[in-house]
């Protein structure tokens, strides 16, 4: 594949699945860094149950699972440019956005459909 | 789609979606099984059916040359499926004006 001759196309990857309920949650964040290090303009929001993923100090080891934390932590390091999450979900399930170690924007339901009309193609998960 | 002249680039199936191309897998009889209808879309229209890598690894949807570099007896994937990276998912969002998603 030559990355130089491609196109580009707006993406948001919507992830809604928790984040060691299934395999789904792990690649949809792999789809969302190969989006990244392919240089696509890719933005992610995390909807519903998606939000969980964002959840502080995680620690998977007993579950011989990899940490979502800290690879969620690696989306800024591939330029992803915009993390948006689900201001109601977040609120559900009482967790504290304004602290995250990644910069994120909240958005209420109705700012999420605005959002996702902008882009041009949306991957969800 | 194809009949109303559209173009297909490719059928990416990542997750549990690798599972489709098992070549191992026994329906019970009143069942169709899907994956015929993907590998008749590959050989009447020549559309690539890839399974994203790391997902076929996890649920053992192996073709010849990953079971020999992981020393697996044999292949275990319809020789329509193809596996590949996820830079072929990438391509094709990068150069296809829709996206359609299944699943999830």
């Amino acid at each position: 594949m030559n990355v130089a001759s491609m196109d580009k196309n707006s993406i948001l990857v919507v992830i809604r699945c928790s984040p060691y309920g299934s395999s789904l949650a792990k690649s949809s964040v792999d789809v969302a860094l190969a989006m990244a290090a392919f240089e696509q303009a890719v933005d992610v929001l995390f909807m519903g149950d998606g939000v969980l993923q964002l959840m502080p100090d995680q620690d998977s080891r007993s579950s011989g699972l990899r940490n979502m934390g800290k690879q969620l932590a690696s989306l800024p390091l591939y330029d992803v440019s915009q993390i948006y999450v689900d201001e109601q979900a977040a609120g559900r399930y009482n967790l504290n956005m304004t602290e995250h170690s990644i910069k994120i924007e909240l958005l209420s339901p109705s700012d999420m459909n605005q959002l996702m009309v902008k882009y041009d193609h949306l991957l969800g998960f | 789609m194809l009949a109303r002249g559209h173009s297909i680039r490719r059928i990416f199936f990542l997750d549990t979606g690798a599972e489709i191309s098992s070549s191992h897998r026994v329906l019970p009889q009143d069942e169709t099984d899907p994956a015929l209808a993907w590998q008749s879309l590959h050989a009447e229209h020549g559309i690539a059916l890839e399974i994203c890598i790391s997902s076929a690894l996890k649920y053992g949807m192996l073709d010849d040359a990953e079971a020999a570099r992981h020393a697996r007896s044999h292949a275990t994937i319809q020789p329509a499926f193809t596996v590949a990276g996820l830079g072929q998912l990438v391509d094709a969002c990068a150069h296809s004006d829709r996206l359609i998603t299944f699943g999830g």
